[in-house]
């Protein structure tokens, strides 16, 4: 009796994830009555509320989340794996007393914050150093998403790389290897299936994240012509638009078929990266 | 080319210089919003309402609407997440259904908040009719914040060793009474520090709250559960978005910002003081 109380709560996980599912492809459907689903997914123009025809195309708005998520794991994987590598290899305890919490801090920022701090702060220097007009652009949504996505990459490469059996780098440094060249030919590749994790928890992260490029990229819906163009993520299609329509119309549940695509996006790559990391953990 | 002791230092150095870097961000982002909105904090500000369109006066009731959220999320977090913490640990073999349960909280952990923002829409807003209130932005702030309080609490269960158990199972209680009464009171304080971890993260949320509850501006406070509500992470967003004079009142968005990083980094600052104490104490 009580084993079964415990166990309805354990499921009710379960019948959420499902329930999320399940609602969003429900909200989903109608928008298919009016709007072809072919249209949906190979049409780059978003519009639901033009005047002369309304379109409903994601390609743009799929096109510019990849590419400001791509761009902030350009710098966000190096420097996350490095600093990885230095806590878990040749930080002394104090540096790492400090860096932990830094970590924790960085990782316990509000996005609506960060967003803040790309319209303040980082707009303002990219239009300096690019000579724009404004900064609110792809790269500054790059930035920000990489700086949210940092703790997720430092703290499970770094248990990647700590759950390297030290007999590795003792047999790497016995035959004479630097310690350098042990991390950088033992120890990382011995890590790797767990910093590949790390890097696509990372960019689940940087998908789904809204405030941060809905303040900061300036939500142009058009075909991202460069890195220095506004663009308009998933996301900040739902955080913007959802606000200002009225309930049950076609422009009401495309977007929560916008929602349905994020979702298996993000889906996809959970499931990819816990298959990676238990393949990883039945190694060992 | 380098000899290897060469390449070594200057591999390390780089490692260093990425730690440098991570920790510098955080300071960054620190220093500008605490310089800057330093200025603007006093106790008028923090407890009057927004006054001659929000150019002036304070952000009380903002403060009110995240603290009443977070109340509802609470209730709604820590005990399922508790319960369902208890069944994975305490109750559950090892098999299939308890793959699924921790497939599932993995994957719940990875929707993007933007997601529980449409689903709660969808679930507590329209399906059982609590409109946009704090009722529905709280449920659905629980909901996304179920899988941090289930991990959090299982694995304060997991470090209450087995003699406890043992030892009052042996007296020939049921099973329930033993975790009730030598289980529970040990591995309450360390499910606490992992479950104010997340209430933090919920109260800093801004995309999930946005078409379930959070108001542009309410002259008044929150009467029940059912009003809407004021919310810092949103207040902060309309201020240095949505507002007509954005430039006038970025002050206030700089004061609003730093009183949403005290509000989430102090409940953070909590938890890792508690979980200090608490690893000293097992030491002992």
């Amino acid at each position: 009796m009580v084993e079964k109380f415990f166990l309805l709560n354990g499921l009710l996980v379960v019948f959420i994830l499902v329930g999320i599912f399940y609602l969003l492809l429900n909200e989903s459907l109608p928008t298919f009555k009016e709007v072809s689903i072919v249209e949906f997914f190979t049409s780059t123009t978003w519009n639901p509320t033009g005047y002369h025809k309304v379109s409903y195309g994601i390609v743009s708005l799929i096109f510019s989340t990849i590419m400001v998520t791509v761009g902030s794991l350009i710098f966000a994987v190096p420097l996350g794996i490095a600093c990885a590598a230095y806590l878990s290899e040749i930080a002394p305890a104090k540096a790492r007393e400090i860096l932990k919490p830094t970590i924790e801090i960085l990782a316990g920022i509000p996005s609506v914050v960060i967003g803040f701090l790309g319209i303040v702060l980082i707009g303002p220097m990219i239009a300096k150093i690019f000579n724009l007009p404004n900064g609110l652009n792809a790269i500054n949504g790059s930035v920000l998403l990489g700086i949210m996505a940092l703790p997720t990459i430092i703290s499970i490469s770094e248990d990647a790389i700590n759950a390297v059996p030290d007999d590795y780098k003792k047999a790497s440094l016995a035959l004479g290897a630097t310690e350098w060249q042990t991390l950088v030919k033992v120890t990382i590749p011995a890590a790797l299936s767990g910093i590949i994790a790390a890097v696509m928890l990372g960019m689940g992260r940087a998908i789904g994240e809204t405030m941060a490029v809905l303040m900061a990229t300036g939500n142009a819906p058009a075909f991202p012509k460069s890195i220095f163009s506004a663009v308009r993520t998933l996301t900040a299609t739902i955080g913007i638009e959802l606000g200002e329509v009225a309930y049950n119309t076609t422009h009401y549940y495309s977007l929560f078929a916008v929602g349905l695509v994020l979702f298996v996006m993000t889906f996809l790559i959970n499931i990819v990266s816990d298959w990676v990391l238990n393949k990883y953990e039945e190694a060992e | 080319m380098f000899s290897r002791d060469m390449q070594q230092k200057i591999g390390f150095g780089f490692l260093r210089l990425s730690a440098l870097c991570v920790l510098s961000i955080l300071a960054v982002i620190l220093y500008d919003i605490i310089s800057k909105g330093i200025g603007v904090i006093n106790w008028e500000f923090l407890t009057t309402a927004p006054s001659h369109g929000m150019t002036k006066g304070g952000i009380f009731p903002a403060i009110v609407g995240t603290f009443s959220v977070t109340v509802i999320t609470a209730l709604l977090a820590v005990p399922l997440g508790m319960f369902a913490a208890i069944y994975l640990n305490e109750y559950a073999k090892q098999g299939r259904i308890t793959k699924l349960i921790r497939m599932s909280i993995r994957n719940l952990a990875g929707v993007p908040s933007i997601v529980f923002g449409l689903f709660g829409l969808a679930l507590f807003v329209q399906i059982l009719g609590f409109g946009t209130s704090i009722l529905s932005a709280g449920l659905t702030l629980g909901l996304m914040t179920l899988p941090v309080t289930i991990t959090a609490s299982e694995e304060a269960l997991k470090t209450i060793p087995n003699s406890y158990r043992n030892g009052s199972l042996a007296l020939g209680v049921t099973k329930w009474y033993a975790i009730r009464t030598n289980v529970l009171p040990y591995a309450i304080p360390g499910m606490l520090t992992g479950t104010i971890l997340g209430l933090s993260r919920a109260a800093g949320e801004t995309a999930p709250i946005l078409f379930t509850g959070a108001a542009f501006f309410l002259p008044f406070l929150p009467d029940s559960p059912f009003s809407q509500f004021m919310a810092l992470p949103y207040h902060l967003y309309v201020m240095s978005t949505q507002h007509h004079d954005i430039a006038k009142v970025r002050p206030l968005a700089y004061g609003t910002a730093l009183v949403l990083i005290a509000l989430v980094l102090s409940m953070n600052m909590v938890a890792i003081l508690l979980r200090y104490w608490l690893r000293k104490k097992a030491k002992r």
